[in-house]
Order: structure tokens, then C-alpha cells, then sequence
């Protein structure tokens, strides 16, 4: 299997900006909003796992991995959380203004390569976001998988994204779906402590199964090392990287790891590949 | 081998145990039940018994004069709530309550450590079973106080 997987020269449009309007803004926590945007001309069409680069006018351009599916419309989904000048940007435009979207950039993750196993989707914080196109084509395709599992931790109940959606998951029976945060307040009735603590627990089998985490590197780092114990060879576990993504196209070199480029070759790798870069500590 | 010293060969803390072992712990244990909300133990009371989770949750609970009541850790099937029995002074560092209904198996301590104190192998398996929860929760808190989800955004 390639270390990562699918990855295409981009269109026309990853150099040009393509106007979208800001259709709807939904507040997700205190610090992170789902904008949904419509195309006024031309249509980008990510997968899921692949970014595109969102520009606020007049202010710069970001790096966001796609949060939703395809509609028909042409209508993306990204989540923001706003940690700077352009994030904050975006998460305060007003419904109707205007963003430019260069994209989609970087590869998927490998669906196709799960299906007919286990699948088991480990997120951590915003890490959900990129995760959650990926996990709703599973739930939509259930009968072609087997024991579907999302582990997903964050810092505090507040901080969970897709809280109604979550339980929608839950509710559906056939995926195991569990949640714990670092943190909590008296009467939280939910589990608190690591991500890695769902992991041998959860329900798959290491002799089939896949795994997609994403979240931050040190996250992925402990996660990958607790399903490696749990039996799972680090082959058939992919991670999503985030480096500084400028260009989207392999051109400025900004998001070089090593001898990948993160825009270019990943955005999502094969975690036997990627973390022994991780480990480089000049990298 | 009795009931209870075969629920305790399943746990991941015990499993493994030769069934001698199981028998002489089995022999200080006894199923318990707490409904959910139910104080399990207090911050500062004597630390005479621990729990092994059979069914439920339990939170660990600090209270802070500004902050009100913080929940550091859950224990779920499986975990082990409590290793104070283990060492003086025998009092318990924090609170434990059912978020749940919970089913658990509780030990006396005083009898345990009597038992190991008799049985030196047994102490050792024991200390070194508890050592690895200990560490394992060490180094999970280490992970945590680096709030990694605080930082940068991944999307």
C-alpha cells in the first residue's frame, strides 16, 4: 500500500481563488465555528482528508481541511477555529460576505482501502473536523465495513465539536462511539482522561481493521504507539499532518517535512512513514 | 476456584495471578453496589478498602475554593478505584462518586496488606501490579498538563 494514498496534481483552481459566498456560520464552541460556503462561479470539490486554502479578503490565507460531504450544490463545509488574524477573520465574517477558496489540495483518506474491515477513528480537538467527512461516508456505507469505532477526545465538555451530531452517531447502535475530555466540571457524567485510554477497549480486530487519527502530533504519536499495542501494525494506521501550507501545490516548500511535502504528498500518511520523521527532532 | 476469584482473574490488573493468589485476594473481597450520585469515598477519610469496576463510572473529584468541584479522572470497567489502602497514612487524596449505577468489587486493604505481609510474593505481584496503574496514571496526568488540544489548531 502506498504511504500515501491518492494524491492528484491539482485543477486549474488550486492557483486561482474561486468566490464563495458565506452561507451560514454555526458556532461550534467558544473558539471554533462551521462555515458553509456557496460557489458564485465555479465549484471546488474536496474529498475527504483534502484542504483547500481559504482567503480572507484583504487579510490572508489558511489552510482548512473539509468538515462536510458534497451536496450536489457544490456547498463546502469547513471548520475554523480562530487562533489568529485570518481564522479570526473568517470566523466573524458577517452571512453573505466573501471568502476565496483555492483547492482542494492533498490526499484523502484511504476509504477504499478500510472498507470490507474494521474501521476504528481516533480525533483529538479539532482533529474531528478533517475526520468527520470520513466518518460519516462510513455510517452512510455501513454494510460495507465492519465494527465501526470513533474515539474522540477533547479538552473539556465545552470544547467537543458536533456535540448533536455526536449523539446522532450514538444513537444509530451499529458504530461504538465513545468520548472523554481532559478536564471537567462536577456533574459531567462522561468519561475524563486520555484518548489513548478508549483504545483497548474499543471494539475491532486488530488482524483487520484501519485506523485514521488525527488531532495534534503528540496525540497521534501516543495513539498510534497504544494501537500498535493493541495489535494493529502501523501500516494499516493513517495520520493527517499539518504543517505551514502556503502555496497547496509543492511549489514554496513551506510545509517540507523531510523529503515530503505536506500539501503535495499528504495531507495524510501512513503512520510507519510519518512517525518515524516525527521522531526527527530538527524536522 | 470461588466465584468472586474467578470476576477478579478477569480484571487486567489481576489476570494472570496464579489461582493461590486469587484465592487468598478473593478471600478479602466482596461485591458492592452504589447507586448513581452515591459517595463511594471521601477526600481525608481512611483509606480502608479499594474498588475494581465491574459495571458503571466513577469520578475523581477535587474541590477547589474558586474553581468549585473539578473531575481529574473517570475509573471505568476495568480500572481500579483507590491505592491509598496501599500506604500511610491510609487516607484518601481526593473524592470518588458514581456518575452511574455501579457494580464493583471491594477489598479490604487492611486484610490485603496483611495477606501480602504474610505472603511476600503475593506483596510483590500486588506492588508491581499497582505500580503499573500508578505510573499508567502518572504519566497520563504528565500528558494531560501539556493540554495539547489548547494549542495551535490541527484544521
Amino acid at each position: 500500500m502506498a504511504a500515501s494514498p491518492s494524491a492528484e496534481a491539482p485543477a486549474l483552481g488550486a492557483t486561482i481563488p474561486l468566490v464563495h459566498r458565506l452561507r451560514s456560520r454555526t458556532r461550534e464552541t467558544a473558539d471554533t465555528w462551521t462555515l458553509e460556503l456557496d460557489p458564485l462561479g465555479e465549484e471546488v470539490r474536496p474529498r475527504a482528508g483534502q484542504f483547500d486554502m481559504l482567503y480572507a479578503l484583504g487579510v490572508g490565507e489558511v489552510p482548512i481541511s473539509t468538515s462536510g460531504d458534497h451536496d450536489g450544490a457544490g456547498t463546502l463545509t469547513h471548520t475554523i477555529r480562530a487562533v489568529g488574524p485570518v481564522t479570526n477573520a473568517l470566523c466573524t465574517l458577517d452571512e453573505g460576505g466573501v471568502v476565496g477558496v483555492r483547492g482542494p489540495f492533498g490526499n484523502e483518506w484511504p476509504l477504499a482501502a478500510a472498507a470490507g474491515g474494521d474501521l476504528v477513528v481516533v480525533a483529538g480537538g479539532i482533529g474531528l473536523a478533517p475526520l468527520r467527512p470520513a466518518i460519516r461516508h462510513a455510517l452512510r456505507e455501513r454494510e460495507g465495513y465492519g465494527a465501526v469505532s470513533v474515539l474522540i477526545g477533547a479538552r473539556t465538555p465545552g470544547d467537543i465539536l458536533y456535540v448533536r451530531e455526536i449523539e446522532e452517531w450514538r444513537a444509530r447502535l451499529d458504530a461504538e462511539v465513545d468520548v472523554t475530555v481532559d478536564a471537567a466540571a462536577s456533574g459531567w457524567h462522561g468519561r475524563v482522561g486520555l484518548v489513548t485510554k478508549l483504545i483497548p477497549g474499543a471494539v475491532f480486530d486488530p488482524g483487520n481493521a484501519i485506523a485514521f487519527v488525527c488531532g495534534p502530533e503528540i496525540m497521534m504519536t501516543f495513539v498510534v504507539r497504544a494501537l500498535v499495542e493493541r495489535g494493529l501494525p502501523a501500516e494499516r494506521i493513517w495520520i493527517s499532518m499539518e504543517r505551514n501550507m502556503r502555496c497547496g501545490v509543492g511549489h514554496c516548500g513551506h510545509c517540507q517535512l523531510g523529503p515530503t511535502l505536506i500539501c503535495r504528498d499528504g495531507p495524510v500518511y501512513r503512520a510507519d512513514v510519518m512517525t518515524r520523521l516525527m521522531e526527527v527532532r530538527e524536522l | 476456584m470461588h466465584a468472586l476469584a474467578e470476576l477478579i482473574a478477569s480484571s487486567p490488573v489481576f489476570a494472570g495471578l496464579p489461582p493461590e493468589h486469587l484465592e487468598l485476594i478473593a478471600g478479602c473481597a466482596q461485591n458492592v453496589g452504589f447507586d448513581e450520585g452515591a459517595v463511594v469515598f471521601r477526600e481525608g477519610d481512611e483509606a480502608d478498602t479499594f474498588y475494581l469496576v465491574r459495571r458503571g463510572r466513577v469520578a475523581f473529584e477535587l474541590h477547589t475554593p474558586d474553581r468549585g468541584g473539578l473531575v481529574i479522572e473517570t475509573a471505568d470497567v476495568g480500572d481500579v478505584v483507590g491505592w491509598s489502602w496501599l500506604f500511610p497514612p491510609y487516607r484518601w487524596h481526593f473524592d470518588a462518586l458514581a456518575v452511574e449505577d455501579v457494580r464493583a468489587i471491594a477489598f479490604d486493604g487492611a486484610c490485603l496488606r496483611g495477606k501480602c505481609a504474610e505472603d511476600p510474593r503475593l506483596g510483590y505481584e500486588l506492588m508491581q501490579r499497582f505500580a503499573q496503574v500508578m505510573i499508567d496514571r502518572l504519566q497520563h496526568t504528565r500528558f494531560r498538563l501539556l493540554d495539547v488540544y489548547g494549542g495551535v489548531a490541527v484544521s
